[in-house]
């Protein structure tokens, strides 16, 4: 009777496009918006990710995000690093300046000062130099990002030239010289990013009276991270995460500060909501069309749930299909996106996600005609 | 054609079947007497709305009487309960309806296994006394085309190919000849008739058809609600007739 229930699917081409055809447009919406939205939400902690070595971050309990930067006294460092199981602890600079170009131009970026001995928490990569070149004298470390966009020269035809190694700009009337282009990850500002070493780091800013942004720690060998941060807490009255903590709590931050996930939510639920209507709409109109077979079959003694479980077949084909050409559409389009500013990430969480919601939306089309199939009265059939 | 048995196939007493309630209620069947022997051929004629499509809703089980009597090969629906009459239609009783029913997507090979595989009949096993049912019924050449390749009258070859395929004990026929010209209406009935004969079920045919009434063997004519009228019938003259001579 399986068999049986997907030979009247297939058999019906037309009617059988236009049900895949909502499922898949439905899974397509809500795989490629929620990449979308994974992918800007993972660009807001992007300097965490891109930052591998520490295990914990420390910083002024009032810290939101990554961005919410609330200066330390010096002196924190040291408390830190007298906490028992903190293997080394370094400072993080971490804040806004403005960038005057070789043309004239100002450009604002983001500064990160590391630790001047062993320049922890560096690029993640490097495409052009060396991070120890950061030694040199005025050095600065510029992100391709914005080497190639941002900083890049305007010629007078306009085409644009990127920012290079030996180039020089100015960071607060401070001379900066770019020994190396670094591979990162595109950030949720989008803004330049400019790594160099602490000391010069809070030169090239305006003086305050505190300008440690985050102490970054590892922990010693065998020491669980989560108790380590407890314990920091606990210790300097310092707010401590690990990794994966500090990105969770700036995705949390933009998810409720922000319009960000309204607005992916509407696209998202637009397509959930397009794609039941369709997929019903259709699935609906195929079942009315059969409903003179399925009378036959139930006036020939097929049970109610043998009924049920053709529909269900149906309906659970229907998703598969529909579900397997919407997120290879989805991916293709990502695929395809690859190098533009685009932010797509789709996780495997996002794919179990989409495939409940395709699921979701072809049983809840098969539970509109399952309750015409089971309210059929056999009967019907003899009246033509 | 000669009845087969002493105790009829089915057996209706005082039937009674309203549609809807109040002044809208419709007296379909207002206490209708019937039997219907084993091995017998019974057409109910009337007009339209004199309750013949009723009748044979209660008596193939797809329909609940409201009061009265009816038992069917033995069996009382109301004793049986919805699951067991379904159970029952799905193994005793055929059924061959006026527009076939052929489910247009599957090749009449599956059309016809689908009441063996209702019963619970292995697919492969199904198919292949399918195929055996559609040779009977002289369209063992085109198991594997869809229903719509054929014409009228193969279409209800197939069809009843599927209501005797299960080696039902009673077989329901609702207008069987109604979409098909005179001389393959004829031809439907021979099969039918010969495939009774030969199987010592029993047939109910509702018609309009007056052309097919010689292939009865007794005929119940209905009027509002009620069978006026109890006739023999001619099927002595098609005694010989066989399920090869289906029609084209």
């Amino acid at each position: 009777m399986i068999r049986l229930a997907l030979r009247m699917l297939l058999g019906d081409t037309s009617k059988l496009f236009g049900i895949v055809m909502g499922v898949t447009l439905a899974s397509l919406v809500i795989t490629q918006q929620g990449s979308i939205f994974v992918g800007i939400m993972s660009r807001t902690y992007a300097v965490v990710s891109d930052m591998g070595a520490p295990d914990i971050w420390v910083m002024d309990p009032k810290v939101q995000y990554i961005d919410d930067v609330k200066p330390l006294q010096d002196t924190e460092l040291f408390r830190v690093r007298g906490v028992e199981g903190v293997a080394w602890a370094a400072p993080l600079y971490k804040g806004l300046t403005r960038a005057r170009l070789e043309d004239g131009t100002f450009q604002n970026c983001v500064i990160l000062g590391l630790e001047d001995s062993t320049l922890t928490g560096g690029p993640p990569r490097m495409l052009e130099g060396k991070v120890s070149d950061l030694r040199r004298a005025d050095a600065v470390i510029v992100d391709q990002i914005g080497a190639t966009t941002r900083f890049a020269r305007r010629d007078a035809d306009g085409r644009s030239t990127p920012l290079r190694v030996g180039d020089e700009m100015e960071l607060n009337d401070r001379r900066a010289v770019v020994v190396g282009i670094s591979g990162n990850t595109r950030s949720f500002q989008s803004q330049p990013l400019i790594y160099t070493t602490y000391s010069r780091a809070t030169a090239f800013v305006p003086k305050e009276r505190k300008l440690l942004s985050f102490v970054l720690v590892t922990a010693g060998e065998g020491v669980d991270p989560a108790s380590l941060c407890r314990r920091i807490s606990m210790e300097t009255g310092l707010a401590a995460y690990t990794r994966e903590e500090f990105k969770g709590k700036t995705v949390r931050y933009f998810l409720e500060n922000t319009g960000i996930p309204i607005n992916f939510g509407i696209a998202v639920g637009l397509g959930f909501f397009v794609g039941t209507v369709i997929t019903g709409f259709m699935f609906f109109n195929f079942t009315m069309d059969n409903l003179r077979y399925f009378g036959t079959l139930k006036a020939m003694g097929a049970p109610g749930g043998r009924l049920l479980s053709m529909v269900v077949v149906q309906a659970v084909w229907v998703a598969l299909v529909g579900y397997g050409m919407g997120v290879g559409l989805a991916a293709l389009m990502g695929q395809l996106s690859k190098g533009s500013p685009l932010a797509f990430h789709m996780p495997w969480q996002l794919l179990v996600v989409s495939g409940l919601a395709t699921l979701i939306i072809s049983l809840t089309a098969a539970v509109v005609s399952m309750h015409k199939v089971l309210s059929l009265e056999p009967a019907a059939v003899f009246k033509g | 054609m000669a009845v087969v048995a002493d105790k009829p196939a089915v057996w209706c007493k005082g039937v009674v079947k309203t549609y809807g309630k109040g002044d809208a209620a419709v007296r379909a069947l207002r206490g209708v007497d019937l039997e219907v022997h084993r091995g017998e051929l019974l057409m109910l004629v009337g007009p339209s709305g004199c309750g013949k499509t009723t009748l044979i809703s209660v008596i193939a089980g797809v329909l609940d009487r409201d009061g009265g009597e009816c038992s069917v090969l033995g069996e009382d629906f109301r004793a049986l309960g919805p699951a067991g009459t379904t159970r029952f239609r799905a193994k005793n009783v055929g059924f061959v309806f006026q527009a076939f029913n052929l489910i247009p997507t599957l090749t009449i090979a599956d059309n016809v296994s689908v009441p063996l595989l209702i019963n619970g009949v292995r697919r492969q096993e199904a198919h292949r006394a399918a195929c055996e049912m559609l040779e009977k019924v002289g369209l063992g050449a085109r198991t594997g085309e869809l229903p719509n390749r054929l014409s009228g009258g193969q279409q209800q070859r197939v069809a009843i190919a599927r209501a005797l395929v299960h080696g039902p004990r009673l077989l329901v026929c609702d207008e069987p000849t109604s979409a098909l010209d005179h001389a393959t209406g004829g031809k439907v009935m021979e099969l039918l008739a010969g495939v009774a004969k030969q199987g010592g079920l029993s047939l109910v045919v509702v018609t309009h058809d007056a052309r097919i009434f010689e292939f009865a063997d007794r005929i119940a004519e209905m009027d509002d609600g009620r069978i006026v009228r109890l006739s023999a019938g001619q099927s002595h003259k098609h005694a010989a007739a066989a399920p090869q001579q289906g029609a084209k």
